[in-house]
């Protein structure tokens, strides 16, 4: 059970940086470890651990607030909005980094369990939609996409593109982009079951970087020039938006959802600096520079 | 005196030593017992998503849905009632969220504190109506009628061909594809290293003198040693864009990636068991071989092969079980899409894998969270099953001595 549990966070890490990364998700595993012991003793340690898609931004900021006020220490873990929603219930993290909302079953789950959870809605991101480069296609409606993910389309002609097969690419169940996709995009409805899983958004970038007929959905932190991103229409294709911090900023994208920070009241005093500092002028700041959408 | 210590001291380790062969076979058995208690418990639950209900008017003829029919209608291939027994009409969905288009905020209340009423209203009214919503939410005096979903049962699960384990209102939790991946993995894998494990083995105890020996055979032991997630990236970044340029497919994530990648992994096993096999053959009979003018070769596969056959076969079976249960490299390159494959250039999704992808997500305790416990005593049962095989194969070795 904890060695899958490690198997599952280097993997994740590693998906996401390569190599590199490699190294230091190995090492990472033994100081979450170390810290949520020594969170016991000193009251500055927190642990924050969820959303992949939060990772990135969380880091930052952690980083930016631990330059700050020497002695606090902060260690961010990624894993997916379910593990960190699941580790805040267990209590073996101090606060759960999301990108959705928390479910009913998670609600009722958390109620069972006597936690009375707080919500802090941090920022807002915007998912891409990514194909290989040299596709012609450059940009699809809701509907089209809808099609391509529950398999109804399999080929690139069907919507402008080269005699090619469609390879789609999805997060793992336990994504929060996932559940959000399905839900915004999909009209709820359930993935094809030849579907591609990725265990971490790196590797979507990386497979769709190197698959022609790869289409993917990744954070707009994400983006890299290896891979083209596409315009979306949610009006039947009679307005075309490109993904971009102005464009979600001011809601003419309509792939955006917001970001969570949740964590139980009986921390409050133990991660509300943190929070706070998340929240003032400053941490908004570094949220627009890690490629996400501030609140205001 | 001193000899009264001696046997002390001998008395105290012979105790350590019994103690912790005891404590090793409780641990394991303790193992075995939690895995097969969570994963059966999944026989005795509803494949409904937990804490929702489903429900129809109360003059809807349909009495029952399978867990199949509900994801065909909450993906809306299956729009009219006829298509499940009832009449000739469209099937409205309802989802909590919908809630919102019939009532005002007003009506539903300040804190939503007359939702369930509003639910009851709805579904009352709309005789076609399919509602999926929490439990919390149900009325004391419910009006429609609550459909109940038979348990998941046995061939249902290992027969099922669509593996959802998280959607609503229903799970779909058909295992079919997983098995199957991981044993078309793990076949693939095997077929590859077979061959080549046999060659390096043989070269290295017939052929290579002991200096080339004493290089390789520190090498192949090091492959042991490397990391399954290096093998991994080894596989994403270098195996997989080589077999999607190879074959000309669209997709390069294939059962062929992590047959390969597997293949290499389990060479050492292979390569050391078969070896060592090799090496008892007894001097007297190579000779023999010779002396009766038989050449290297036909020493090789006449005299040492025959002899040390079941040796290979062990090597191969333990290889086999190597590849089975290798998890992270096997995430990182086959696709992981639960389709049944047909060929080795399709995406698979194997059994360790779907573990741990999706163990960190499943809610301790609930419907996912025993299937992939289930899952875990089918790959226990599946590795059992190689280890017999390997205790038989090498009591016959003894056997023909």
């Amino acid at each position: 059970m904890k060695k899958t549990k490690v198997k599952i966070f280097s993997l994740q890490a590693a998906g996401l940086l390569l190599i590199t990364a490699l190294l230091g998700a190995c090492g990472s595993g033994d100081t979450t470890k170390e810290n949520t012991e020594a969170g016991k003793s000193a009251a500055t340690t927190v642990t924050i651990k969820g959303s992949d898609t939060v990772l990135p931004l969380a880091q930052q900021e952690a980083e930016k607030y631990m330059q700050k006020n020497a002695g606090a220490a902060i260690t961010v873990v990624g894993g997916g909005t379910g593990v960190g929603i699941s580790a805040m219930q267990e209590g073996t993290t101090d606060l759960a980094m999301a990108s959705r909302a928390l479910k009913t079953e998670e609600k009722l789950k958390l109620r069972g369990a006597q936690k009375d959870v707080k919500e802090v809605l941090i920022a807002y991101d915007a998912l891409s939609v990514v194909v290989h480069p040299s596709n012609k296609v450059s940009q699809l409606t809701r509907e089209q996409l809808e099609g391509i993910f529950t398999g109804k389309i399999a080929n690139w002609q069907a919507v402008g593109g080269n005699n090619e097969k469609i390879v789609a690419y999805s997060r793992e169940t336990s994504s929060g982009t996932y559940e959000f996709f399905k839900e915004h995009v999909l009209d709820k409805k359930n993935y094809a079951s030849g579907i591609l899983m990725m265990p971490a958004t790196g590797s979507i970038v990386q497979s769709v970087s190197q698959t022609p007929g790869a289409i993917g959905y990744i954070g707009l932190a994400y983006e890299t020039k290896e891979v083209k991103a596409l315009s979306v229409s949610y009006d039947q294709g009679k307005t075309f938006v490109a993904p971009g911090v102005e464009a979600a900023k001011n809601k003419t994208y309509p792939i955006s959802r917001p970001l969570y920070f949740f964590y139980d009241a009986a921390v409050d005093g133990k991660v509300k600096p943190f929070v706070d500092f998340v929240l003032s002028a400053e941490g908004q700041k570094i949220v627009q520079e890690t490629g996400y959408v501030p609140l205001s | 005196m001193k000899r009264y210590f001696h046997n002390l001291g001998e008395k105290i380790i012979v105790a350590l030593l019994a103690l912790s062969g005891t404590v090793t076979s409780l641990t394991v058995l303790l193992i075995v017992f939690f895995l097969f208690k969570e994963g059966l418990g999944i026989f005795s639950l509803s494949p409904v998503s937990e804490g929702t209900v489903i429900a129809v008017n109360s003059q809807n003829p349909v009495k029952e849905l399978s867990a199949h029919q509900l994801k065909e209608i909450s993906d809306q291939n299956i729009t009219n009632w006829q298509e499940v027994g009832g009449p000739n009409a469209p099937i409205k969905l309802f989802r909590i969220d919908d809630l919102t288009e019939y009532f005002s905020e007003e009506q539903l209340g300040k804190d939503f504190e007359f939702v369930p009423q509003r639910i009851n209203e709805v579904i009352a009214k709309e005789p076609n109506m399919l509602a999926f919503f929490p439990d919390e939410y149900l009325a004391k005096s419910f009006q429609g009628r609550q459909l109940q979903l038979d348990n998941i049962s046995v061939p249902d699960f290992l027969g099922g061909t669509e593996w959802y384990p998280t959607i609503t209102p229903a799970v779909q939790m058909g295992v079919l594809p997983l098995i199957l991946g991981t044993l078309w993995v793990s076949f693939g894998a095997i077929l590859l290293a077979l061959p080549l494990g046999l060659a390096t083995a043989i070269y290295m105890a017939e052929i290579a003198n002991s200096r080339v020996r004493n290089i390789l055979k520190p090498v192949i032991e090091l492959l042991a040693g490397i990391p399954s997630v290096v093998y991994g990236f080894f596989g994403l970044v270098v195996v997989v864009p080589l077999i999607q340029d190879i074959f000309g497919l669209p997709v390069g994530e294939t059962a062929l990636a992590g047959s390969i990648i597997l293949g290499i992994m389990a060479l050492p096993t292979i390569i050391s068991v078969s070896e060592d096999a090799m090496r008892t053959t007894p001097r007297a009979m190579k000779e023999a071989s010779l002396a009766l003018g038989a050449s290297k070769w036909q020493t090789i596969y006449k005299v040492i092969i025959p002899y040390s056959i079941s040796g290979i076969s062990t090597a191969a079976i333990l290889g086999i079980g190597r590849a089975i249960g290798e998890t992270m490299a096997v995430l990182m390159v086959t696709g992981n899409a639960s389709v049944i494959p047909n060929t080795f250039l399709e995406p698979v999704r194997t059994i360790p894998a779907t573990i741990a992808a999706e163990l960190g997500e499943a809610p301790q305790g609930g419907i996912h969270y025993k299937a992939l416990f289930a899952l875990g005593c089918i790959l226990f049962l599946l590795t059992l099953i190689i280890n017999l095989t390997v205790d038989f194969v090498s009591a016959k070795k003894k056997e023909n001595r």
